[in-house]
């Protein structure tokens, strides 16, 4: 039996489902096909009871179906009452098995054998098909599954939910809720971040774990899985957890192989690339759309609203602007030059490499997150020690980097097309060099959250990104003339690896020339000397470490593993031989840090025996200051507790130079051969607390200080995600009388932070203060220093920088 | 190591060249011994060359210079009170201003000497110079102190804060509460005394020599062993339980008390040294009135 239709859909999700009740409307003959008895599968499959969300939320709808925020339940009863009002022409039970013929006579060949004949198709299948599978070992077991139907099932069970997406955090949430279930739900994500789940999922998420509800590891991935366990690879080393049930929520992946028999190419090879598409949604191949998840559009609404376009579009409409084009139009408005949003969004796409592989459609939620500016030749884009952490892209023109502070006449430039500010992206510091305008240029200001949206999305830009941040750092640490022609072969032998806290990358005595860099995070490098490890050094993020064995030959000399969870870059040691070879000034200044680093060893090796309990006891303080945070700190507070008395005077000057709140505790923390660590911030090199503001409050200002700024909504999300205790949630107590005032005539509660009971009864009654995040910002802005240094009387409180403290060579110099 | 040095801020970088380990004694290698130490070198040195007729005296003009030097340091001595309380901005640090009282202060043993030409006698003169030197003498014990007991009041405390030491005296007490309800009156008693008894009472004196005999919770405790300490264990007798407490209380207790008491002993000596000051003010003032309304 063969039928004719104007339009085929397939796929009755969100989009299919707009696009055939737009046909519908528009009285244009159509078959919505879908393999099984109901509509929308996969909002069918979510769990009972779920809570589907609207978001954009400045998105308006224009599909003929309503939907708007609610319970499952009620927008599929919705969509199945208006969709027989509109009387949509539905078949269920119908798989399409291949897509034959051309744009105007399509056959449509279904699984049941029928042929479906259509002028034009529109794929709305989405990608849940398909989801990412576990990789790790044991990623085959019968017991891990992809999918949640009903979370009241589970009862009794350690459960682990992989990957914290929206689709994950609602199935833990799911497990987690009902006590009565008594269920141990775990859930993991792999960043430290969560970028791609909505922020009311997130918010749900943090309260359910805040209420002992469930267990959240970030910065976490499985290893291994075995009947019974689950072993996560956490940035605090290996956790081996019971588990009886894992369901793995790690995204999913377009169906590639039917897409592509339909004659539809694809953006790129990567696993999860996209359809490539024209602004109206047609593929490759005409008369072939793709809308939807498919498309890259995961959201409800832009599904709908897609569905509702595609048809105007097949159906001839060539004046129809997608629902966010006032949005671009105006970012777009100060650019010079009279272009289309559409032609701006394929101008940026096209020159800027990173964008790429973005579809049209991508492309334009990109830049959505995104701002596109124009700036006159000179102008300056940012300055040295600003802060900053976004990506800056360049569409046209060309940028100058100023690499002397002091002269700004020496310049780099990065052309049309590059990506600068990677630094501040990646390491979260402050901007390191002034940044102008060449030529008149246009640069595409990509925020933080936008870049970790593009990277996760994108492996293309990710690989860019990495690739382009990499050959800078090698040009920056190495100089010496190095051009980025030398990189080539280099860069194309590296790789970007995680390694877990504890884990090594160089193993004493071991074969093995290759070079590492660290990009975040931090290394140690100890040695064995007779029997016990001892603590040489300590590298920050942009050492680098292996030259040795690959310049002057034999095997490893140290060992050196990760203090926090860090990535390093690990170069091919031939390639970066060779480069060595035909760069003799390189060569020559990795041997300047080759000697330094042979003095140091040999000066242990020479008092291994004379000094063998100065270099344990060091050793073992090195360790502790470690074990303490120290590792991932820029700038920490020490106190050396052969000299404090007690007086807490460091409290006393803290909480008089802000506000009359202490940021330290001075007793608190650990303690070690009277070495304190006091509950102080530890200004992290990727600060926990900034993983999850929504105010995005928290900043590195141009000390390296991690603050607050007053957009803090007291949340209490930092202070939930410091491992270190150091955040308060506190409001600002009355002013005090002055010191003088105190002294002479007893006024006021005198210095340091006043009582709770003072500031009670001296509170302005008609100002309520809320209670805000406080923690130390290192005294910034405030001339002369941290206050808790200047104001200690015996100079027991010290700041100190850890690659400053850390190194066995201070024992040399005798002050260890 | 290869491109580690990040760059930082000029201004936490002055603090941390700040000497990272040398304490106030220390300070700058010494340099306000070294000035302190110069000027008295001085001091003793004019004194013997300068010759006042008819012998040395506070009324020359060379006493008078000393005199003035000496009063004018006391009152910058006294600011200490002032820039340690008073958090300003600026480039200042508390440890070089501790240091520096210090060694002045010591100066003064030599120039305020010298001044007097040792002529001591029984009256407002000798009263200033005599409340003097008990302040400094004050300050020496404080110094000594400040030398000896960080570490030991570091090692006593262990990682645990006085909020938490307090707070397990608490929640010991609380459980010695619960498991005594069901004791005979006697030994309830015993227990009663141990709970209403303020462990940290008597006094600064007590506090001091961190002397407690009569510690009810040790008396009970010592009571509650003699009755009990024959029985043999029986694993749910409520009378082990509360002996298990008494034996936690005592140990809580101890360290709390030894805490306490190197806390006073690194602050008792300020309720000599500043009194003292004030009282050396004014004694100043009456000598130095009285040398002008004499003269």
């Amino acid at each position: 039996m063969a039928e004719g239709y104007r339009i085929a859909i397939v796929g009755s999700g969100p989009a299919g489902l707009a696009a055939a009740s737009r046909a519908a409307a528009l009285n244009i003959t159509h078959v919505l096909l879908e393999k099984t008895d109901h509509l929308s599968d996969t909002i069918y499959k979510y769990q009972k009871g779920k809570h589907v969300m609207a978001t954009p939320s400045q998105l308006v709808l224009r599909a003929d179906v309503d939907f708007a925020a609610g319970k499952r339940e009620t927008i599929l009863e919705t969509w199945g009452i208006q969709t027989e009002a509109k009387k949509v022409n539905v078949r269920h039970h119908s798989e399409v098995k291949a897509i034959t013929g051309d744009k105007g006579g399509f056959a449509l060949e279904l699984t049941d054998g029928t042929t479906i004949k259509a002028e034009a198709v529109v794929l709305a299948i989405g990608t849940q098909g398909n989801p990412n599978l576990m990789r790790c070992p044991g990623g085959d077991l019968p017991h891990i599954q992809y999918q949640l139907d009903d979370p009241g099932e589970y009862i009794d069970e350690h459960i682990a939910v992989i990957g914290a997406g929206d689709a994950g955090i609602e199935n833990a949430l799911g497990l987690a809720t009902d006590a009565e279930q008594r269920n141990t739900v775990t859930i993991v994500n792999r960043s430290a971040e969560f970028s791609t789940a909505k922020d009311a999922n997130i918010k749900a998420l943090m309260s359910a774990r805040d209420a002992g509800r469930m267990i959240v590891r970030t910065g976490t991935t499985p290893s291994l899985v075995e009947p019974g366990f689950i072993t996560f690879d956490t940035p605090d080393g290996e956790a081996r957890v019971r588990c009886d049930r894992i369901i793995a929520r790690m995204g999913s992946a377009p169906p590639r192989k039917f897409i592509e028999a339909c004659g539809v190419e694809f953006t790129s090879e990567d696993r999860v690339a996209f359809p490539k598409l024209s602004p109206k949604f047609e593929s490759t191949k005409a008369g072939i759309y793709v809308i939807g998840a498919l498309a890259g559009y995961p959201l409800i609404k832009h599904c709908m609203n897609q569905g509702h376009d595609v048809v105007e579009f097949i159906n001839g409409n060539e004046t129809l602007e997608p629902a966010d084009t006032p949005i671009l139009a105006a970012k777009f408005k100060d650019l010079p030059g009279k272009k289309s949003v559409d032609e701006w969004l394929e101008f940026l796409r096209s020159n800027v490499a990173i964008l790429n592989g973005l579809t049209p459609l991508q492309m334009r939620e990109f830049m959505l997150d995104s701002e596109a500016r124009f700036y006159r030749r000179d102008a300056r884009i940012f300055s040295r020690n600003d802060p900053g952490s976004s990506l800056f892209s360049i569409a046209s023109g060309a940028v100058l980097v100023e690499i002397d502070a002091n002269d700004p006449s020496k310049t780099v430039q990065i052309g049309t097309g590059s990506i600068f500010g990677e630094v501040g992206l990646i390491s979260g510091r402050r901007r390191g060099a002034t940044v102008r305008a060449g030529e008149d240029s246009i640069c595409v200001e990509v925020s933080r959250s936008a870049a970790l949206k593009l990277q996760s999305s994108v492996p293309a830009a990710k690989r860019a990104i990495e690739r382009i941040s990499t050959e800078r750092q090698l040009l920056q640490m190495f100089g010496s003339g190095l051009k980025s022609e030398d990189l080539v072969d280099v860069l194309d032998n590296c790789q970007i690896e995680t390694i877990s806290a504890g884990k090594s990358v160089i193993t004493e005595g071991d074969e093995g020339n290759d070079i590492f860099i660290i990009r975040s995070g931090s290394m140690i490098v100890e040695k064995k000397i007779g029997g016990k490890q001892v603590f040489l050094n300590y590298l920050p993020a942009g050492s680098y470490v292996g030259e040795m064995s690959l310049i002057a030959g034999g095997r490893r000399t140290a060992t050196v593993r990760a203090a926090v969870k860090s990535d390093v870059i690990k170069i091919d040691g031939t390639a970066f031989k060779a480069l060595l070879d035909n760069q003799p000034k390189l060569l020559a200044k990795a041997k300047t840090d080759m000697a330094a680093r042979q003095d140091i060893n040999a000066f242990v090796e020479a008092k291994k025996d004379s000094f063998s309990t100065a270099v344990d006891m060091y050793s073992n303080i090195a360790n502790f200051l470690v074990e303490n945070g120290i590792g991932e700190a820029t700038d920490v507070l020490l106190i050396d507790e052969n000299l404090c008395v007690g007086c807490d005077n460091c409290e006393k000057a803290c909480a008089d130079s802000h506000e009359g709140l202490s940021r330290l505790d001075r007793e608190a923390g650990r303690t070690y051969a009277h070495l304190h660590v006091p509950t102080s911030c530890r200004h992290c090199e990727h600060p926990h607390c900034m993983a999850d503001c929504p105010p995005n409050a928290i900043h590195r200002g141009p000390d390296g200080e991690v603050f607050i700024d007053d957009t803090c909504i007291g949340c209490g999300n930092c202070q939930r995600n410091c491992p270190y205790g150091v955040i308060r949630m506190e409001a600002v107590p009355p002013p005090k009388p002055s010191v003088l005032n105190w002294l002479l005539f007893g006024k006021g509660p005198g210095p340091g932070e006043p009582s709770k009971k003072w500031s009670y009864a001296n509170a302005d009654p008609n100002v309520e203060k809320a209670k805000k995040a406080i923690k130390c910002d290192m005294c910034s802005g405030i001339e002369g220093g941290p206050a808790c240094v200047r104001a200690c009387p015996t100079g027991a409180a010290i700041r100190v920088a850890p690659e400053q403290l850390l190194t066995v060579a201070r024992l040399e110099k005798g002050d260890a | 190591m290869a491109g580690g040095a990040r760059p930082r801020g000029a201004q936490t970088e002055r603090i941390r060249s700040d000497g990272t380990h040398q304490g106030f004694l220390q300070h700058e290698n010494l340099r306000w011994m070294k000035i302190a130490g110069g000027i008295s070198l001085v001091a003793l040195l004019s004194y013997l060359l300068v010759d006042v007729q008819p012998r040395h005296n506070g009324g020359s003009w060379y006493g008078y210079t000393l005199g003035t030097i000496g009063a004018g340091l006391i009152l910058w001595l006294t600011m200490l009170g002032v820039r340690k309380r008073s958090m300003t901005r600026g480039y200042w640090s508390l440890k070089a201003w501790t240091s520096a009282h210090v060694y002045l202060g010591l100066s003064l043993i030599v120039i305020a000497t010298l001044h007097t030409g040792f002529q001591l006698g029984w009256n407002v003169h000798t009263l200033a110079y005599v409340l003097m030197m008990l302040v400094i003498v004050s300050g020496i014990w404080g110094i000594s102190v400040y030398a000896f007991l960080p570490r030991v009041l570091s090692a006593n405390r262990d990682q645990t804060t006085e909020t938490q030491m307090l707070a397990t005296l608490r929640s010991v007490d609380r459980q010695l509460h619960d498991a005594a309800q069901s004791l005979p009156q006697g030994t309830a008693d015993l227990v009663r005394s141990s709970l209403d008894q303020d462990p940290f009472g008597g006094g600064i004196l007590r506090r001091l020599r961190n002397r407690y005999q009569d510690c009810a919770t040790r008396l009970a405790h010592s009571e509650i062993r003699a009755t009990s300490g024959a029985a043999p264990k029986s694993g749910d007798d409520p009378l082990e339980k509360v002996d298990a407490l008494l034996e936690k209380k005592i140990s809580v207790l101890a360290r709390t008390r030894r805490h306490l008491q190197l806390k006073a002993m690194l602050e008792v000596w300020l309720y000599i040294h500043v009194p003292m000051t004030f009282a050396l003010i004014a004694a100043l003032v009456a000598h130095i009135v009285s040398v002008f309304f004499y003269w």
